[in-house]
């Protein structure tokens, strides 16, 4: 199969799934997303970029499968929609359960998956450990901070130990200290871990840092404009957001951001 | 409004209303009202305790169907509530019926029962439909507002649609079923007490709303007045339990159960 319908060169890594020509219309006559053609690689870190309304976050429901395409496909080449199950989704807000600790709001998955709390309670206490808070498991959400309350949301998604972690702005309401501290955490699990992330951001300088493929989309209607790889090697120290390789793609990816907006925006 | 000390806060409120009894004694004192027009405190104390085996039988009887008019409120305000989230067509059909019950005055509907049933099952009934709507309408509140990205989430990890009821749609709910079953406590009490003195004045029952209209037949205000305070008392007492029990429930995370915040 060829892959003229991708907007990127051909991905390295073998691709874990495609979109082909997917569009998204809502009930409303909102046109989301117009023919979007994307490649996701296995272990690939890509982030979606692109100002609101450019149709990033419906992208990312649309594969994780909270809502249907309106025309087009998405083409799993793992074992089909097993991949259901490999898959786990940040929002941008911590989205925790008020009424259960930081280890219960952890262990919902597996509890949904009918695992009992014994067999749970090692998997829980080691996906908490991983984000940083091997101390707050009895803590409720409301006596977390906001970085904190994320990071117990990242560790339900990672519990599942999925293959496909698709993150939707997660980062976007903290501020910028917690922000960066969280970028060095979640990059740090993506290496130890075999994972595929899907990134949503509005941050050129966030999508560069983490990803190894940054998608440009535009709005109205939500489209692909560009991809562009990020040839910067990891680990990625601190250090990194002050090197002039990183400015300059940062300054690369904010050009075509603008000359996308452009045409449409300014007419 | 600037906060009292954890002395004052009952200290205060106790002295008040000790000025109060003691501003009421003396007028009917000095003025030397009759009982039958305006009795003393002093009097009432002494008519509810002279009266007490009286009066304690009428309080168990009321506070019974009180409490029967509410688990009956609260087992169909609840079913009811789930029904209305599986099936809008449901709640469509039947909320309109909720309406009317909550509408009509209890006090014109208790005459007609009173045809068709006998008196402690109109007062028991009575109870039970001033009790249900709030549990009813908070309930169904509550379980239409959960959070819709935790609905997602359970989607994706492929939630039966028990285990989004049982696991999240319930629990986000209970803070509103909890405030509404408080509410439905104390209009449980309103209802079995309008439901008895309707079937009082037909000339039957053995609660204390009873006790009230045959003081009043024989003029005999102070235990009109005792058996008042007993109601009072029982309204405070069912209005306490289920603070008590909604702040055990929550005190862990939700909101209304949190000590306001320390200025």
């Amino acid at each position: 199969m060829t892959d003229a319908a991708a907007p990127t060169k051909a991905a390295p890594a073998p691709p874990l799934l495609r979109l082909e020509r997917v569009s998204k219309t809502f009930p409303n006559g909102t046109m989301a997303l117009d023919a979007l053609s994307l490649a996701i690689g296995q272990g690939e870190f890509v982030s979606l970029l692109g100002p609101s309304g450019c149709g990033k976050s419906t992208a990312l429901r649309l594969i994780a499968g909270l809502i249907a395409p309106t025309a087009g496909d998405i083409v799993w080449n793992d074992a089909g929609r097993a991949g259901h199950r490999a898959l786990s989704f940040v929002f941008q807000e911590s989205t925790l359960m008020p009424w259960a600790t930081a280890f219960d709001n952890v262990m919902m998955p597996l509890k949904l998956r009918g695992m009992r709390r014994t067999e749970a309670a090692p998997r829980v206490l080691e996906a908490l450990a991983q984000v940083g808070l091997p101390d707050s498991a009895g803590a409720y959400p409301r006596e977390l901070s906001g970085g904190m309350k994320m990071r117990v949301s990242i560790a339900r998604a990672l519990v599942t130990e999925p293959t496909l972690l698709l993150m939707d702005e997660p980062f976007a309401a903290l501020d910028e200290i917690t922000r960066f501290r969280l970028n060095q955490d979640l990059l740090q699990l993506y290496r130890s871990r075999a994972m595929t992330i899907v990134f949503v951001t509005h941050s050129i300088y966030e999508s560069v840092f983490l990803s190894s493929r940054v998608v440009v989309m535009a709005p109205r209607p939500g489209r692909v404009v560009s991809a562009i790889d990020v040839p910067l090697a990891y680990p990625r120290p601190e250090a990194l957001r002050s090197d002039a390789a990183y400015n300059r793609l940062c300054n690369h990816l904010s050009e075509a951001l603008h000359t996308a907006m452009a045409p449409r925006d300014f007419l | 409004m600037s906060r009292l000390p954890a002395l004052g806060r009952i200290l205060l409120p106790a002295i008040f209303m000790a000025a109060l009894l003691m501003a009421w004694e003396m007028l009917v004192r000095l003025a030397a009202i009759p009982p039958y027009v305006l009795p003393s405190p002093t009097l009432i104390g002494a008519t509810l305790i002279n009266d007490w085996p009286l009066l304690s039988r009428a309080l168990v009887v009321t506070l019974i169907t009180t409490l029967e008019g509410l688990a009956l409120a609260l087992v169909g305000g609840v079913g009811l509530a789930l029904l209305f989230a599986r099936s809008r067509t449901i709640e469509w059909v039947l909320y309109p019926y909720a309406v009317i019950l909550q509408v009509t005055p209890i006090i014109a509907i208790a005459p007609l029962l009173l045809i068709y049933t006998s008196s402690e099952t109109t007062v028991l009934i009575c109870a039970w439909i001033v009790a249900f709507f709030p549990i009813l309408s908070n309930t169904t509140t509550g379980l239409r507002a959960t959070d819709r990205n935790l609905l997602a989430l359970f989607t994706l990890y492929g939630a039966s649609s028990w285990q989004v009821l049982w696991h999240l749609r319930m629990r986000a709910a209970l803070p509103y079923f909890l405030a509404g079953l408080r509410i439905g406590g104390g209009l449980s009490l309103i209802g079995a007490v309008v439901a008895e003195i309707a079937a009082g004045s037909a000339g039957a029952g053995g609660g204390l709303a009873y006790r009230i209209v045959e003081a009043q037949y024989r003029l005999n205000i102070p235990r009109m007045f005792a058996a008042l305070i007993l109601l009072a008392v029982a309204g405070i007492a069912i209005f306490a339990v289920l603070s008590g029990i909604s702040h055990l429930l929550l005190r862990r995370w939700h909101e209304s159960a949190l000590a306001p915040p320390e200025r």
